[in-house]
């Protein structure tokens, strides 16, 4: 018993709190795939800009790391309204192929900006004190960052709750998604509501940057880097089913964990060897069917 | 969406092309070796090209089998078989009888799906790789690889002759394999599945089981191009198993075009052209070229290359 405890309580905790992160970053693209049918490889892209605007603007503009974070958000999800009106959009009703190459050279192109602007190294990222101390546990010390990581994930999560099952928005977003043209017949503005909910998701990104920098650091390849995790979170989950992608990401994130844990040689092979394993046997998302 | 059917432009391009490779070879004397790892990523993309805009299997794994050859003929050679031409074709059947395992198991799937798993296994090999020190090297590679003659005459110089002229003539001869398996019987039911692979499987086709010796066919080419980058370099790095290798030879295809089986034979020498000069300068520079050639291909410039030369001489010719 003394030995499971605390390896269960460290895998629970750095578990969950990663695989909240991955949940956030990834709503947005369970979004996008549901609403819009548009394959978005440059997802990551508002993570990383997210990130390296809460940890560059402190020093900038002297302010806090709350506001900083704070105006990141708005900052990205202007930015997000904005391209998904000029570049997104355009890519509806185009192949899969299409829309990945389109994406992809987004993201890469935006890679290359982000290295001419901040260089090609990991950014260095200090929390402020109050997020970043350590609490013991069963005579074991465990940082506070994760238990703050998850406070930031239940707070997400009853937002969206509430956005999406207790507000009339809500309600007319889950009408786009189930059946766009019956949306359209009853007067809904299809349009805008993408263009919002493409916003959100982005938006979610960069909290999910900012707040996840800790597990996966802020550097220019990011959005490349971690695609394979965050694309295959999404086709596990199936289009646009936002409960299924927290299983998922929650599943991914313990999963990990307790690979690193126990065999740390085998690095990210345990994650992805059960990813491909799920997606084989569930290629229509792993809870189809599942409300 | 005609494939391959775009004769007047086969035909032309074809001989252009290959009269151009061979005045290369004299015009730039001192680019040989560049050349010859042009002619190899050409062969890949050509492997590539056939799945995609023949079969259309959408994938980000390919370099799986093109890292896999590079190896096997790497092993090869330094466990003592050194002869250059049985190493590629046995580097060629190892991962072409790979791909019949995997192909069977994923073709089943489509589109996002294929996609992921695509990427997730190539993520996968590449840990293995990474891992696997005692057989790949790890992150040192494999170096100190020779090779015996080609023919029992030619020897491998570091001039980059035999190099090019090696990779020229294994390019030439997967391109007439690839011509004929297109232009064949097989190859029309291979569009037809791509079309629309329900109604093929309704007129009785054995839709999987021939995407699977299509996938296992490219893969066996894939192999051979990795076996020729080991034999031309010399080296197996952990590079040729990378998600960027997959990437840049979706790219090179796409940007050739995917509607002709001379679009690979286009797109990856403009790409590497164009990805050497602005590496001179500066590798982000590239990678903000490579962004804005994809997003330009995608909304303005559709078929690619070889689209734009179809448009071209299709035009001069009603005229």
């Amino acid at each position: 018993m003394d030995q499971i405890t605390p390896a269960a309580t460290f895998i629970l905790l750095y578990g969950v709190s990663y695989g909240i992160v991955l949940f956030v970053i990834s709503i947005g693209l369970v979004l996008t795939l549901g609403l819009m049918r548009v394959v978005n490889l440059a997802h990551g892209v508002f993570a990383v800009l997210g990130g390296y605007l809460a940890f560059n603007l402190p020093s900038l503009l002297g302010i806090s790391f709350l506001a900083s974070a704070l105006i990141s958000l708005v900052l990205v999800l202007l930015v997000s309204f904005v391209l998904e009106r000029v570049f997104f959009r355009r890519l509806f009703g185009m192949t899969e192929l299409e829309q990945v190459l389109a994406t992809i050279g987004f993201c890469f192109a935006f890679i290359a900006l982000l290295t001419f602007a901040f260089g090609p190294n990991v950014l260095a990222t200090k929390y402020p004190e109050w997020m970043s101390g350590n609490f013991s546990l069963l005579g074991r010390q465990f940082p506070l960052y994760r238990v703050f990581v998850m406070a930031c994930g239940l707070v997400i999560l009853l937002a969206l709750w509430l956005l999406f099952d207790h507000t009339s928005f809500g309600a007319t977003l889950r009408a786009c998604v189930d059946n766009q043209s019956m949306a359209k017949a009853t007067g809904i503005n299809v349009n805008w509501y993408f263009s919002v909910a493409f916003a959100i998701g982005a938006g979610l990104a960069a909290i999910g940057g900012i707040v996840g920098a800790g597990m996966l650091p802020l550097e220019p390849l990011y959005p490349f880097k971690h695609l394979p995790l965050f694309l295959t979170i999404v086709a596990l989950s199936g289009f646009g089913n936002i409960k299924a992608s927290l299983v998922v990401s929650l599943v991914v994130g313990l999963v990990d964990t307790a690979g690193r844990y126990f065999v740390p040689e085998l690095g990210a092979f345990t994650v992805f060897t059960l990813l491909v394993i799920l997606v084989l046997w569930r290629p229509q998302g792993l809870l189809a069917g599942w409300k | 969406m005609k494939l391959e059917k775009t004769g007047f432009l086969s035909d032309r391009v074809g001989m252009i092309w290959w009269l151009a490779a061979l005045a290369a070879y004299f015009i730039f004397p001192d680019y040989r070796g560049f050349g010859a790892s042009v002619l190899v990523m050409t062969l890949f993309a050509l492997s590539f090209g056939l799945a995609l805009g023949f079969a259309g299997i959408i994938s980000l794994g390919h370099a799986m089998y093109f890292g896999v050859g590079a190896y096997v003929a790497g092993r090869l050679a330094l466990a003592g078989w050194q002869e250059p031409i049985s190493g590629v074709l046995i580097a060629g059947f190892v991962t072409g009888v790979l791909a019949i395992g995997i192909g069977f198991v994923i073709l089943r799937l489509n589109g996002l799906p294929l996609l992921m798993v695509t990427m997730a296994l190539s993520v996968i090999v590449f840990e293995a790789a990474n891992k696997a020190t005692g057989i790949t090297g790890g992150d040192d590679g494999l170096v100190g690889i020779s090779f015996k003659p080609v023919l029992g005459i030619f020897n491998w110089n570091l001039d980059g002759n035999l190099q090019y002229l090696y990779a020229l003539a294994w390019l030439a001869l997967v391109f007439f394999i690839a011509r004929r398996v297109v232009s064949s019987p097989y190859g029309l039911s291979m569009a037809g599945i791509r079309e629309n692979s329900l109604r093929m499987s309704l007129l009785g086709a054995p839709v999987l089981r021939r995407l699977v010796v299509m996938y296992s066919l490219c893969a066996a080419f894939a192999g051979i191009a990795g076996a020729l980058l080991t034999q031309i370099t010399a080296f197996v790095g952990l590079q040729v198993l990378s998600l960027e290798t997959s990437v840049d030879v979706l790219v090179m295809v796409v940007l050739g075009g995917t509607f002709s089986i001379y679009g690979a034979l286009l797109g990856a020498p403009v790409y590497l052209i164009v990805k050497y000069v602005t590496q001179q300068w500066n590798p982000f520079y590239w990678m903000l070229v490579i962004g804005v050639l994809l997003m330009g291909v995608t909304f303005f410039f559709k078929g690619g290359i070889s689209g734009w030369l179809t448009r071209i001489f299709q035009t001069g010719r009603t005229e």
